[in-house]
C-alpha cells in the first residue's frame, strides 16, 4: 500500500491521541507524507474521540472523505459501530470488545446496543472485523493504559512500516519507566490478527 | 529536519524563529496550546493575561517599545479585544506586531460561529491564512516583515482544522531577533481625535500599499490546471478542494485580505468558470464581486458549519461540477452519543447538584418541571456549564464569558418572579465577571452569586491566571487574592465553602437565597483531572442498598446503573478527593472499597 487511511475510534482518556501520534511518527521515519486530525469536542473525560490518519506520498486534506477509510481501529465496541460507515467496502475493521457505557446508559435513559447489534452495523460497511480483547488483554499485562500501544501492535499488521521503526517512535515517546510493558502489549496486539478473531 | 507538529505547535515555533520577544494570551480553544508551546522558551516573555484586551494591550505596549510581539486569541476573543484592536489600526506600531486569532468553524468548542476576516476588513489589518503546519510555520515570519513594511498589526488567521492538525513541517529556520529602538512620537501613539484623523488617511494609503504587494507576494500562487474550473481558495477548505477538484486551475490566497484585484481578474479571464470554495462567510466572494468579477461559492457551499471534503464533494456534485458521488453506508441508526460530561470528583458537582435540588430540577425517579423552579440561574463559560445537562440541569442563561452577573442584574431589574443565581469560573471572574460583580454592588444587587474557584482554568487545559500567583513560565509571581478583591468592590457577605462538603454548601446557600442582600459564595475545590495521587474508588455496598436513585442524580459518570443495581467504576472514580456520592446516599450504602 502506498496509501492508507486509518480512523481511530475511542473514548476520552483512552490513549487514542497518543497512538495517533507515535503513528505519524512512523509514517514519517518511513519517508511518508502524513496529515492527522483529532476531533475531541470540549470534554476532559468521557467524549469520543476520534482520529483522521493519512499516510500517502503527498496528502492534502487531513480530514478522510466518507467511504475512504482502510482501516478502522476502534478502542470501544459501539464507538467502532458509530464510525463504520467511513469504511472502504473492502476495508479492516479492529474493534477492541470493551463496552464503555455513556452516561444515558447508566441513568437507563438509552440502552447500549447488543453485540449482535453492533457487529451487524460494522458488517454493513465490511466483512473483515477483528474483534479482540485488547482491554483485558492489558489488564492482563499489569497495566491497562497499555491499551493503545496493543491496539497500535495490531494495526502495525496492515502498515508498510517495520518494527524496529515503531519500536523506536515508541522509545521516544514513552516514559523509559513503562516502555517495557508497552513494548510487550504492541507484541501481544500483533498476534491478535489471526483468522479466530475474524467475526 | 522534518517534524510532525500540531498547526498551534508550528505557529509557535514560527514566532519564535521570527524573534519575538513578547508574547500575551488569554486560552481559548482552539488557539490555548500556541502560548504553552512559546512559554518552554525562557529566552523570551510570555504572559497570560487576565483577558484579551489586556493581552493586546500589552502586544500593543511591546511593539511600541521596540520588540517583535505576538498576541493570541480566540476568534471571540477578538471580541473583547476589539477596542484596542481597532486603535491599533490608526496608531500602527514600532516592531511587529502579529495576532493570531483562532476561528472555529463548526463550533467544535465555542458559543458562536464568526469570521475574522470581518474584523480585519473592518480594522483595515491584513490577513494571512495558512493551510496545513508548514505554512503556520512559515506564514508568521512574513506577517511580521508585513507588520515592519506596512506599519500595522498583521493577523495570522487559523481554525480549528489547522490549529489542531498535525503535519510534517521542514524546519528549517533560526531565531533572529529584529529589535527597535523605542522613540517618543505622541502625534502616532497619542489618540486625541486631531492626532488621529491626521492618521486616517494613511489607514487606507496603507490598504492601498497592501493591495498592490498583494499582486506579487508569493503566498499568493497560481497553479494552472484544466481552463473549465478555476477556484480561489485559502486556508484548510482549499486542502479540501484540491482533493475534490484535482484537475481544476487554483488561485491559492495566502493573504485573505486585501485582494489582489489583477491577480484574481487576470486568473478569472483565464477559466471559464470560477468558483469560490471559502468556510463561514462568503467574504472573498463579496470582495470579489464588488471587483465586478462573476463567480459562485456559497450559492454551492454553505456558509454554515465546518468544511470537510465530503461537504465540498456532496455540494460540488449537486451542483454538477463533479460526478454525482455514491456513498453506499450510512451512520447507524440510534447509537447513544457520548455528549462532554463533568468529570468523576469534579468540584463543581457539588454546588449544582445542591441548587438542582433547591431550584427542584431533579428528583429521584420523577420527572421534573423547570416551570416549578423558583430559581433562575445565570451561568458562564467554562466546564461548569456542562452543569446544564441532566440530570443537574442547573443553568438557565449562558451567553458569553462573563456575561453572568450583568444578565442576573438584568433577571432582578426585570423584576422577575424568582431568586436569581450567577454562577461563574475563577478563571472567568477575573476574565470578565468583576466588571458585573462592580455593577452589582452599585446596583445594591441582592442576588447570589456563586464563583466556583477550581484553582485553575479547567476547560481549555488547566491555563494559569491573576488568583493561582503562577505565570505562563511556570514562575512564581504575585497572586491576586479572591476574597480580598471581593470585600474591596463592598460584598459584605461573603463566604468561601469547600467543594466536597454537601451540607455547608447546602446551608450557605439557602442562607444567601433568603438574605436581602448581594450574598458571594466561593466554592471552593482543585480539579479532580490535576490530582494524580489517589485513594481507593468508593464502592456501593449492595445489601444497603435500596436503589433509591440518589446518587444518579449527580451526573457522575463513575455511577452507573446495573440492571436495577447501582455500582461505581472502580477505574473512573476519584476516590477520597472527593466522597460527593457517599454524602447524598441516605443508606450509608456507598464506603470506601
Ligand atoms: C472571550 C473568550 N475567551 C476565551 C474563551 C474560552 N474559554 C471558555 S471558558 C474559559 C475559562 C474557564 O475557566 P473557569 O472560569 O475557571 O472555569 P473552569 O473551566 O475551570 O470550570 C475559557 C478560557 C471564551 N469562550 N471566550
Amino acid at each position: 500500500m502506498d496509501k492508507v487511511n486509518l480512523l481511530i475510534a475511542g473514548v476520552g482518556g483512552q490513549g487514542v491521541i497518543l497512538a495517533s501520534d507515535i503513528v505519524g511518527e512512523v509514517a514519517i521515519a518511513a519517508g511518508y507524507d502524513f496529515k492527522k486530525t483529532d476531533t475531541l469536542g470540549m470534554a476532559q473525560r468521557g467524549g469520543s474521540v476520534i482520529s483522521h490518519l493519512k499516510i500517502a506520498p503527498k496528502v492534502n486534506s487531513p480530514l478522510i472523505a466518507q467511504g475512504d477509510v482502510d482501516i478502522l481501529l476502534a478502542f470501544e465496541k459501539m464507538e467502532a459501530a458509530r464510525w463504520a460507515y467511513y469504511l472502504k467496502p473492502d476495508g479492516v475493521a479492529i474493534v477492541n470488545n470493551h463496552v464503555l457505557p455513556p452516561l444515558s446508559v447508566n441513568l437507563g435513559v438509552e440502552t447500549y446496543p447488543s453485540d449482535d447489534t453492533v457487529i451487524a452495523d460494522i458488517k454493513r460497511a465490511t466483512d473483515k472485523i477483528y474483534l479482540i480483547s485488547g482491554t483485558s488483554m492489558a489488564a492482563d499485562l499489569g497495566n491497562v493504559k497499555t491499551l493503545n500501544m496493543l491496539m497500535l501492535g495490531a494495526i502495525s499488521h496492515f502498515l508498510p512500516i517495520t518494527d524496529q521503526v515503531w519500536k523506536e517512535s515508541m522509545a521516544q515517546r514513552l516514559p523509559a519507566a513503562i516502555l517495557e510493558i508497552n513494548d510487550r502489549a504492541f507484541e501481544v496486539g500483533k498476534k491478535e490478527i489471526r483468522n479466530d478473531n475474524l467475526r | 529536519m522534518l517534524e510532525l507538529l500540531a498547526g498551534n505547535e508550528a505557529l509557535a515555533l514560527g514566532a519564535y524563529h521570527a524573534g519575538v520577544m513578547v508574547a500575551s494570551a488569554y486560552p481559548g480553544t482552539p488557539s490555548t496550546e500556541i502560548l504553552e508551546v512559546l512559554s518552554e522558551h525562557k529566552d523570551i516573555r510570555t504572559d497570560w493575561a487576565s483577558d484579551e484586551r489586556v493581552a493586546m494591550e500589552v502586544g500593543l505596549g511591546a511593539s511600541y517599545a521596540g520588540v517583535r510581539s505576538l498576541v493570541v486569541m480566540k476568534h471571540v476573543g477578538l471580541n473583547v479585544a476589539s477596542d484596542p484592536f481597532m486603535s491599533s489600526s490608526i496608531t500602527g506600531i514600532n516592531a511587529g506586531l502579529v495576532m493570531i486569532v483562532a476561528d472555529d468553524p463548526g463550533m467544535h468548542s465555542s458559543q458562536s460561529e464568526q469570521d475574522t476576516r470581518n474584523y480585519a476588513r473592518f480594522a483595515k489589518i491584513p490577513v494571512l491564512e495558512p493551510s496545513d503546519s508548514q505554512e503556520a510555520y512559515d506564514f508568521i515570519e512574513y506577517a511580521f516583515d508585513l507588520s515592519e513594511t506596512f506599519d500595522t498589526p498583521v493577523i495570522v488567521r487559523t481554525t480549528t482544522r489547522i490549529s489542531h492538525s498535525k503535519s510534517v513541517v521542514n524546519v528549517n529556520k533560526v531565531r533572529t531577533e529584529h529589535n527597535r529602538d523605542f522613540t517618543y512620537n505622541v502625534s502616532k501613539y497619542v489618540l486625541l481625535p486631531g492626532y488621529a484623523r491626521a492618521r486616517r488617511p494613511d489607514q487606507y494609503a496603507r490598504v492601498a500599499g497592501l493591495e498592490e504587494h498583494a499582486e506579487t507576494f508569493e503566498l499568493n500562487q497560481i497553479t494552472l490546471g484544466s481552463k473549465d474550473v478555476g477556484i480561489i481558495s485559502s486556508g484548510v477548505a482549499y486542502q479540501y478542494a484540491k482533493e475534490v477538484f484535482p484537475d481544476a486551475s487554483f488561485l491559492k490566497l495566502g493573504m485573505v485580505y486585501p485582494l489582489p484585484k489583477k491577480l484574481i481578474s487576470d486568473f478569472a479571464d483565464g477559466v471559464d468558470k470560477l468558483i469560490v470554495v471559502e468556510e463561514l462567510d462568503p467574504f472573498l466572494e463579496e470582495n470579489i464581486r464588488l471587483m465586478g468579477i462573476e463567480l459562485q461559492g456559497k450559492d454551492i457551499f454553505p456558509t454554515i458549519g465546518e468544511y470537510s471534503p465530503d461537504v465540498i464533494a456532496q455540494n460540488a456534485a449537486k451542483a454538477g461540477l463533479i460526478d454525482n458521488i455514491v456513498v453506499s453506508n450510512k451512520p447507524a441508526e440510534g447509537l447513544p452519543k457520548r455528549p462532554p460530561l463533568l468529570c468523576p470528583g469534579c468540584p463543581h458537582t457539588g454546588l449544582f447538584s445542591i441548587l438542582s435540588s433547591i431550584g427542584k430540577r431533579s428528583a429521584p425517579k420523577k420527572t421534573t418541571d423547570i416551570n416549578n423552579s423558583g430559581l433562575v440561574i445565570c451561568g458562564d463559560i467554562g466546564c461548569y456549564t456542562l452543569g446544564t445537562y441532566p440530570p443537574l440541569s442547573a443553568m438557565d442563561i449562558n451567553v458569553c464569558m462573563g456575561a453572568s452577573i450583568g444578565t442576573a442584574l438584568g433577571m432582578e431589574r426585570a423584576n422577575v418572579d424568582k431568586k436569581v443565581v450567577a454562577v461563574i469560573g475563577d478563571s472567568t471572574f477575573f476574565h470578565s465577571g468583576i466588571s458585573g460583580l462592580l455593577s452589582a454592588v452599585y446596583f445594591d444587587s441582592k442576588m447570589t452569586l456563586v464563583i466556583l474557584d477550581n484553582l485553575t482554568t479547567a476547560m481549555t487545559g488547566h491555563q494559569d491566571h491573576p488568583g493561582t500567583g503562577v505565570s505562563a513560565q511556570g514562575d512564581q509571581t504575585r497572586k491576586v487574592g479572591l476574597e480580598q478583591l471581593i470585600r474591596g468592590s463592598g460584598v459584605n457577605d461573603l463566604e468561601v465553602v469547600d467543594a466536597f462538603d454537601i451540607k455547608t454548601i447546602k446551608s450557605t446557600v439557602k442562607k444567601a437565597l433568603d438574605a436581602d442582600h448581594l450574598s458571594v459564595i466561593i466554592v471552593r475545590g482543585d480539579c479532580a483531572v490535576r490530582i494524580k495521587a489517589r485513594s481507593g474508588p468508593r464502592a456501593v455496598e449492595t445489601e444497603k442498598c435500596n436503589d433509591c436513585g440518589m446518587c444518579l442524580l449527580l451526573g457522575c459518570s463513575a455511577i452507573q446503573k446495573d440492571g436495577d443495581k447501582v455500582r461505581i467504576d472502580a477505574t473512573l472514580c476519584a476516590g477520597d478527593i472527593c466522597t460527593i456520592c457517599e454524602q447524598v446516599c441516605p443508606r450509608g450504602a456507598i464506603e470506601l472499597k
